[in-house]
């Protein structure tokens, strides 16, 4: 018999598998229930999207494409990232294209960190960053958020989890879980932050086309902040292509040179006929305003207003979330923690919300309600969890 | 038609049994807001009306639709809209529509059995003056009626994800 606990890699044997599963498990055994616990978008990607993809394979560009990606999706990128987020990135030297953003991370991460480096983390925040420090080989260092902020990161917090040995700040705003956006005014207090001690920013901005009321400000575009951020983005969201994996990585020369090194030895490039997807998405959307996002834009806020009023009317506190499709609400009343919570909703009334714990100890005491799915759906998940609480 | 009603009118679309309490909820304003806008949709004729979309193949009933080309002569002065104005009034008839290229109007009608469909067309229809000739196509299976998918579509989507 091999002992395989001998076997497996320490670090791997250390993380801890996620808490959603769980969930995902008891959920899938209820044919009935309805789901707020989608992290993807509820349409499909846009026809000429699908359609771009559907050529390039029919003209037969089934090849690897450069390491880096395609060039002309390169240049489209640049672009993009110019004319929406005021970025100024050579789409030859300072970017390439990834297997969602969820590669550009991991790369990220390994690129930066070495034994023992310390990582700050929001946290709430997205699951697969603790993990990926871990598997680095660095140790995660929570930075709690907190609701009365609205969940924006503050220097204050920050201040408490920086040491020496603090080399990368994690930046994911919008956020997944919270929804929480960062403004300019807040993220240059951070940027001030991260000049001060010397940090690397990996700054996730997967849900940069998602918000509500203003735009999305990146902390690449502050003024000297370029130099010392790795910015990942990609197609998931915003253009609904989360089955398409294609997402991309932009930051210095250096940076994306080491990340490039190990991108090459383990994925050669990201899909090819994604990547003929993802061009035809930016070109079609350069051409009409990005009008498919833009309505995808729309449809969420509505949904948006729809729970959070819901939220509210019924005693489930919850800040106004700016960003993302996701509503974090308080279940303190409720007595149980939000792991408790979610289980009684799901085994009771069918409908399954994700533990705000899933996504670190400060999101302990909420729950993530998604509204990536129809107002029908919501309100009908809003009728049985008004009846739970009675 | 401003935006808000045109906000109000997608969500009626999607949605006609949505209440106005809920539209208002998803459009973050009063109630009496969305009540006015419909009133004023109802009263200036875009909405019509509210009605179920039905799948007549799942009742288990005798039912058969058609769509009927017809070529008229206009009449001078009214052009089609008397000869439509006569056509439309048979209960049989569904939808009606003038058409551009090579017929006229176009006639859906329902009715229990093919042989009601072809008295329609023989005894009612063709015995209008204007009408010069007819063509029946019948409606062998549907696939999507007013914009939803007879055939459920799968949610392929993981019930929960990170």
């Amino acid at each position: 018999m091999i002992d395989y606990g001998k076997k497996i890699n320490a670090a791997v044997r250390s993380i801890k598998p996620s808490g959603i599963r769980k969930f995902f498990d008891i959920a899938a055994e209820i044919p009935d229930a309805i789901s707020l616990g989608v992290g993807e978008p509820d349409f499909v990607t846009p026809w000429n999207t699908r359609s771009a993809a559907i050529t390039s394979l029919r003209r037969g560009h089934t090849a690897y494409t450069s390491n880096r990606g395609l060039k002309e999706l390169r240049s489209e990128i640049s672009r993009y990232l110019s004319a929406r987020f005021s970025l100024d990135y050579n789409p030859d030297t300072e970017m390439f294209v990834t297997v969602g953003a969820s590669e550009a991370i991991d790369l990220a991460l390994r690129t930066l960190v070495s034994e023992g480096d310390e990582v700050l983390v929001p946290d709430p925040s997205y699951v697969s960053y603790v993990p990926g420090i871990t598997l680095a080989g660095g140790v995660p260092v929570p930075v709690p958020t907190r609701a009365e902020d609205d969940f924006a990161l503050t220097v204050s917090a920050l201040r408490v989890a920086a040491s020496k040995k603090s080399k990368v700040l994690i930046l994911p705003y919008p956020n997944n879980p919270t929804g929480a956006i960062m403004t300019k005014e807040q993220l240059e207090e951070v940027a001030r932050f991260a000049v001060e001690h010397d940090l690397m920013i990996i700054s996730d901005e997967i849900y940069a086309e998602l918000t509500y009321g203003r735009r999305h400000v990146s902390v690449c575009a502050l003024s000297g902040m370029k130099e010392r951020c790795v910015l990942i983005s990609g197609f998931s969201k915003a253009f609904a292509m989360t089955g398409w994996r294609i997402g991309y990585v932009a930051a210095p020369k250096e940076v994306t040179d080491g990340m490039l090194k190990i991108h090459q030895y383990t994925i050669m490039c990201a899909p090819t006929f994604s990547q003929y997807a993802a061009l035809g998405a930016l070109k079609d959307g350069a051409i009409d305003g990005y009008a498919d996002v833009e309505y995808m834009r729309e449809q969420y806020d509505m949904r948006r207003s729809f729970l959070v009023s819901r939220f509210n009317g019924m005693g489930l506190e919850c800040f106004e979330p700016k960003g993302a499709f996701y509503v974090f609400p308080s279940v303190k009343k409720s007595g149980g923690d939000g792991e408790e919570f979610a289980g009684r909703l799901l085994k009771e009334k069918h409908v399954a919300v994700v533990p705000g714990g899933a996504f670190g100890e400060s999101g302990k005491d909420y729950v993530r309600c998604s509204y990536a799915c129809s107002l029908a759906t919501l309100k009908t998940a809003c009728d049985r969890i008004e009846e739970f609480l009675k | 038609m401003d935006k808000f009603e045109t906000s109000v009118l997608s969500l009626v679309k999607s949605d006609g049994r949505m209440r106005e309490k809920d539209i208002a909820t998803a459009l973050k304003c009063d109630e009496s807001k969305v009540v006015k806008a419909l009133e004023s949709l109802e009263k200036r004729g875009v909405i019509l009306g509210y009605t179920a979309v039905v799948d007549e193949g799942k009742l288990g009933k005798d039912y058969v639709e058609a769509l009927i080309e017809v070529k008229v002569t206009p009449k001078s002065a009214k052009g089609f809209d008397e000869i439509a104005a006569d056509i439309e009034r048979f209960d049989e008839v569904k939808s009606l529509y003038l058409m551009s290229g090579a017929y006229d109007l176009c006639i859906i009608i329902e009715g229990k059995t093919l042989r009601e469909v072809a008295m329609f067309v023989s005894e009612k229809l063709s015995c209008l003056d204007s009408v010069l000739s007819t063509a029946t196509h019948f409606i062998l299976k549907k696939y999507k009626i007013d914009g939803m998918s007879v055939e459920k579509v799968e949610n392929e989507r993981l019930v929960v994800q990170p």
